[in-house]
């Protein structure tokens, strides 16, 4: 990489590309300072650059979870504690459905051809353009009155293992067409059987892959909200659902619901830096590669 | 014998489970709703308790005004956002393709908005455009001019909406066509340059059609998603003022849950889904039809 040689650029060219990522990154550091700042701040005429920054809006929002009592608080408000929780517990369990279902799909259709790849492709492709706003009549209706797991977190995470599948399965199957099949066929010799073969050989080879459907998948469930709305009740509401319904008052703390949007974008945004050649592969595949 | 028949069953017992998932939460779910359609149905009854009223739905909707509208945004909307969106994207991808220092970060600063809750880019963009405290009238009023009703009036409210948009999707395309552009065949870009082809020729007649397939997809993936975008316009408008930014999707969930009407909102959803149907096979066949035509020339020219 070091003896990569650059290009000479015009400095106009950098300038553009400081002001995209200006562009780009922009709201995104605006919302961070506004976390952090107090409400006499954010109302203020002066410039929106000098402020005494405080965690106070932070320790509102996540009061519960707080091991010292802070002096501002008056009222504990646990909602959005209570709400993080839903968050983390749903979004991993359905991640983790997700993949170890879908890569089962993904390689039972790559290997065993018993159906036409056109017609998964097809499938998937037709699956992928259901919008969740489509899906919020039916899977209300079914939920409350033929399935009664309206509330319930299990209810809510077979509707993201389900509206993910088409995705992660679509995803896995071109990384799964790349697995030599003599390795497999060696371990076969070897006496594994069809899920040795699968979870010892495969799997591991296709780590990228996984990687990617994991981000995607984690990153619809964590940011998903109209679905969420419609199934949750008082104790299984997820972030977003808290952070609509905190809006629709007329005053809007601005302070607080900026800390607790900051804490809803914090981990996509560790995502992205931490593996963001595995999401450009994943959202290259479907495309670029057919 | 016994192996034999364990390996005949294991695709179906690797297929098995995402199978069910998706027919129970998936497929029945939409069955559901295509009956549910027919029906005049609130959220209070069960589903057998609500009155069979045949078509009256699809009816009422198509000589309601409101709906109409919404359609009408959804569509504009749609149309709008996808072209500018593909216009800077894949400017920015030519523009872009170079071998420069930084390349990386760059593209990993630009995938952070998509990345991101669409309630938490709503959320920001909102505080953006406040009447007083948004960064946009403040730097209007420091600059003397005067402030914009950014949310409050109807077209100002569109474009708001469309502004939040293009900023979250944008990356999209251009990340879909720098790759598109670094897989092309570099003999060929060569060849056009040894020929003495200008830099505008060279993208006009060689990168373009050669980007056209990826860019084709890249136009219809991003067209579904933007029937798609709800949380944003929640967050940001609620569907006002009036009707001047209330997509179909928007207006499902408020039919649903306001209006408390089931029926007619499942009959709404089927439109959208028709539409979105029409879309996805049509994105598919091409798809097809331009590699059969590739695979024809490519046979022709062997032949040769």
């Amino acid at each position: 990489m070091s003896e990569k040689v650059y290009d000479k650029q015009n400095p106009a060219f950098y300038a553009l590309l400081v002001a995209l990522v200006v562009m780009a990154v922009g709201p995104i550091v605006m919302m961070l300072m506004t976390s952090f700042k107090l409400n006499v701040d954010i109302m203020s005429d002066t410039s929106s650059l000098i402020f005494m920054p405080t965690l106070r809006n932070y320790e509102t929002a996540l009061c519960d979870f707080l091991w010292y009592e802070a002096a501002h608080i008056d009222y504990c408000d646990k909602t959005f504690g209570r709400a993080l929780v839903n968050s983390l517990i749903i979004s991993l369990i359905s991640t983790v459905l997700t993949l170890v279902i879908g890569c089962m799909a993904a390689y039972a259709l790559v290997r065993f051809r018993f159906m036409g790849r056109d017609t998964v492709s097809l499938s998937t492709l037709a699956m992928r353009m259901v919008p969740p706003a489509v899906l919020l009549v039916p899977v209300f209706g079914i939920w409350t009155f033929q399935f009664q797991i309206d509330g319930t977190r299990a209810g809510i995470i077979l509707v993201y293992v389900a509206m993910n599948l088409p995705f992660v399965i679509w995803i896995l199957q071109s990384f799964i067409v790349q697995v030599p099949i003599q390795l497999e066929e060696a371990a076969r010799m070897d006496g594994a059987g069809p899920f040795q073969v699968f979870f010892l050989v495969v799997l591991p080879l296709i780590k990228p892959g996984l990687a990617a459907a994991a981000i995607f998948t984690f990153r619809v469930a964590w940011n998903e909200f109209l679905l969420a709305n419609a199934l949750a009740d008082r104790n299984s509401r997820t972030v977003p659902v808290t952070i609509v319904n905190s809006m629709t008052e007329f005053d809007i703390d601005w302070g607080v619901i900026m800390a607790t949007g900051m804490l809803l974008a914090i981990p996509p945004i560790i995502f992205t830096f931490v593996a963001s050649r595995q999401i450009i592969t994943g959202m290259t595949a479907g495309a670029v590669k057919g | 014998m016994q192996t034999a028949n364990v390996n005949r069953l294991t695709p179906y017992l690797f297929l098995a489970p995402a199978a069910l998932i998706m027919a129970i939460a998936l497929l029945y779910p939409i069955g559901y709703m295509i009956y549910a359609s027919f029906l005049d149905w609130n959220p209070s009854q069960r589903i057998g308790e609500a009155e069979f009223v045949g078509l009256r739905n699809y009816i009422n909707l198509l000589s309601d005004a409101a709906f109409l509208e919404s359609f009408r945004v959804t569509i504009s909307f749609a149309a709008i956002v996808v072209s500018i969106e593909m216009f800077v994207g894949v400017g920015l991808a030519l523009l872009l393709d170079r071998n420069i220092r930084g390349m990386s970060l760059l593209r990993t600063l630009f995938i952070l908005p998509m990345m991101i809750a669409p309630i938490v880019v709503g959320l920001m963009w909102r505080y953006m455009y406040h009447p007083t405290v948004g960064i946009f009238n403040r730097t209007l009023k420091s600059l003397g001019l005067e402030p914009v009703p950014w949310l409050s009036d109807g077209s100002w409210a569109f474009a708001s909406v469309v502004i939040a948009d293009v900023w979250q999707w944008t990356p999209f395309i251009f990340i879909l066509s720098l790759a598109a552009l670094q897989s092309l065949p570099q003999s060929a870009m060569e060849a056009s340059r040894i020929d003495g082809a200008t830099g505008w020729q060279q993208i006009i007649y060689i990168k373009l059609p050669l980007m056209m397939p990826v860019l084709i997809v890249t136009l219809l993936l991003r067209l579904i998603d933007a029937f798609k975008v709800l949380e944003v316009i929640l967050v940001l408008t609620n569907g006002g003022p009036g009707l001047s930014t209330e997509i179909l999707s928007l207006r499902i969930s408020r039919t649903a849950s306001e209006f408390r009407e089931l029926g007619e909102a499942a009959a709404m959803s089927n439109f959208l889904l028709i539409l979105l149907m029409v879309l996805t096979f049509g994105m598919f066949f091409y798809n097809k039809a331009v590699e059969m035509r590739a695979a024809r020339l490519r046979a022709a020219a062997e032949e040769d």
